[in-house]
């Protein structure tokens, strides 16, 4: 492993690398992957791509409300994917508001991997009250389904904003909720591996020549930590999205006038009964190919940084 | 090897923590009250006098030390006095009581859903684990574990509701009064309404239970003792449903025991999809109107109701698994 690598160039010890291997050879991945890819790609390049700006009062015209995606008796090629009850262009609230959905899973992903991993991390150093303390916690909030813990602190944290306030701030709301229910998961694997990485020996002779405590947590045993925090992050991102979809479906997420893609299932699902499908259908199976997307990724990420399974 | 733990002192020690989490929950609820708005604001609205306000004050004993409002809080908690809805205007332990038989029995069908279908599949893809059926049965559980229930919930409304016609949308119909407990299962009219939502709500259990069951199956199947069993020249059903079967139960119980409380969470997500008049339904409707007393008192009925399942299922595994009582927490 070390001594031939010299003579080889950055490139080819990059792709002679296991992961980058199991990568290649797994078909299901590189497909997630891509789908992945694209769906992050084209969402934050929304207002580059979308034909129109759902946003803009002068682009949307009730008149063009409601039209059937452009194949279907009815439709227009202006609108590929129709158009919803308020005229927007399916297609480029898809775009606006699968970015949301895409921003507000990561960026809760992120804060609950803050948390929990400097929450693990401590615990696993100092073990003693500060682990029992932080580990029962963890216990604690795992008892009780992710999903609702989401809807508890969501629901407490939109309650507590005034009212004029809380459509401006209710995605940082939802940020927070599904952040504040992520963590247990990233400080208990994070707490498991400082455990392993505490007893070796090159964290023991960092102790020796006298470090203090919060750099040999930073910089030496959190990146040995990094390879199972980012399974739990992708595997944490499909349900951050998910999480995030079923708080606006019940209207207690993002608001109207920015929607998410749960949201937009939301505001379509008034108008299942009256048959016109295309307002639900197209940000629901968007929203479903984005998670299995996610989750097949996380799944094949499962597999490869485990050497058990090799 | 550690020594023994005498089953008493386990059991204390559990029931020790469960206390704990509940004051920690109650702590929560009763801070509710204070953060959450201005609870005399809700009871008098916006126009009351000063003199109203004070009164209303004096009556709540909110001028009263933090901690004597939370002991009286907790006092009245436990006599089952959750206090009035600001919106409805009613005691909020009734209206969770009249909820209840809705939530109860959409999850109590559920359950049965997931249990039958999860079993039967799961033995049924253990046992012949290369058929067709078995790999198509695996192949959607997998996309049932991705989809998000209420987009389960809404496919279903659209074709057997809005497309088929076969059965309604939403609501809980052919109510009939059953010794003061509301139900819906003696009619044909309450199965009808009763029907999406139980399967929409049993499909993500359902799919656990399926590979739980599967995956233990094969697992046994491999053992010495079903080896042994065929040698021994006994039919496949004995060997599948009387030996196999019931060691794949043992996890399998504990699983069940801890999915039904989250049937009851994921009932709040079921029962908006269906306006299926439960108290998730009433939770939602709660937060939407910032009605903090049955926020308060949906938050302590789920925790205690989580609390008290884990401490079942831990008595259970320490009943049925002795390698626990060996040391550990």
């Amino acid at each position: 492993m070390s001594s031939p690598d010299i003579q080889k160039s950055r490139w080819q010890r990059f792709t002679d690398n296991d992961i980058v291997y199991s990568f290649v050879t797994t078909p299901s991945a590189m497909v997630a992957a891509l789908i992945a890819f694209i769906a992050i790609a084209a969402a934050f390049a929304a207002p580059l791509i979308a034909p129109y700006d759902p946003f803009d009062p002068a682009q949307i015209s009730l008149w063009d409300g409601k039209m059937p995606p452009a194949w279907v008796e009815g439709g227009s090629p202006a609108y590929v994917l129709g158009t919803d009850n308020q005229g927007r262009d399916m297609l480029s609230t898809i775009l606006y508001g699968g970015r949301i959905s895409i921003v507000v899973g990561i960026t809760a992903v992120f804060l609950g991997m803050l948390l929990g991993v400097t929450l693990g991390v401590i615990s696993g150093y100092f073990g003693g009250m500060v682990d029992t303390v932080i580990m029962r916690m963890a216990d604690v909030q795992l008892t009780i389904p992710g999903i609702l813990v989401a809807i508890l602190i969501n629901g407490i944290g939109r309650a507590a904003l005034p009212l004029e306030l809380r459509e401006d701030f209710a995605i940082y709301v939802v940020i927070v909720a599904i952040g504040l229910t992520d963590w247990p998961q990233f400080a208990r694997v994070a707490r498991g591996a400082t455990l392993v990485e505490a007893e070796k020996e090159y964290v023991q002779s960092a102790r020796v020549i006298g470090l203090p405590g919060w750099i040999i947590m930073i910089r030496h045993i959190l990146p040995n930590t990094m390879r199972p925090i980012l399974v739990i992050a992708t595997i944490g991102l499909a349900l951050a999205i998910i999480a995030e979809a079923t708080l606006s479906f019940l209207g207690q997420g993002i608001p109207p006038t920015t929607p998410s893609l749960g949201t937009l299932i939301r505001v379509g699902n008034e108008y299942l009964f009256s048959g016109l499908w295309w307002i639900t259908f197209f940000p629901a199976i968007s929203l479903v190919i984005l998670v299995f997307a996610v989750n097949l990724l996380g799944d094949w990420m499962r597999d490869a940084l485990n050497p058990k399974l090799r | 090897m550690k020594v023994t733990q005498p089953m008493f002192f386990f059991i204390f020690r559990r029931l020790a923590q469960s206390v704990l989490v509940m004051a920690v929950v109650s702590a929560i609820s009763f801070s509710l009250f204070n953060f959450v708005g201005d609870p005399v604001n809700n009871m008098v609205g916006q126009d009351a006098t000063r003199e109203q306000r004070l009164e209303i004050r004096e009556q709540l004993g909110l001028d009263d030390p933090v901690l004597t409002q939370y002991t009286r809080f907790i006092g009245n908690v436990l006599r089952g006095d959750f206090g009035i809805s600001y919106r409805i205007k009613r005691p909020v332990s009734t209206l969770i009581l009249e909820r209840l038989p809705a939530t109860l029995e959409l999850v109590f069908v559920s359950a049965i859903i997931a249990l039958i279908v999860g079993i039967g599949l799961g033995v049924y893809t253990g046992i012949r684990r290369h058929s067709w059926i078995s790999r198509s049965v695996m192949a959607v559980s997998l996309i049932g574990v991705s989809l998000p229930t209420f987009i389960i919930g809404i496919a279903l409304i659209y074709l057997f509701a809005v497309h088929l016609r076969w059965l309604p949308s939403s609501g809980r119909s052919g109510v009939l009064e059953l010794g003061g407990w509301k139900t819906s299962l003696l009619s044909l009219e309450g199965w009808r309404a009763i029907v999406l939502p139980a399967i929409t709500l049993s499909l993500f259990q359902l799919t656990m239970i399926l590979r739980l069951v599967r995956a233990e199956m094969l697992e046994v199947m491999r053992s010495d003792y079903i080896k042994f069993a065929r040698a021994r020249g006994l039919s496949d059903r004995a060997i599948h449903f009387v030996h196999a079967l019931r060691n794949t139960l043992v996890p399998v119980i504990t699983v069940i025991g801890l999915n039904i409380g989250g049937l009851i969470a994921y009932s709040v997500i079921t029962e908006t999809v269906f306006q299926w008049p439960g108290t998730g339904l009433m939770f939602i409707q709660a937060v939407d109107f910032v009605d903090v007393p049955i926020m308060a008192a949906y938050l302590i009925f789920v925790a205690l109701l989580f609390v008290v399942i884990n401490l079942i299922v831990d008595i259970l595994y320490f009943v049925v698994d002795p390698r626990i009582r060996l040391g550990g927490t």
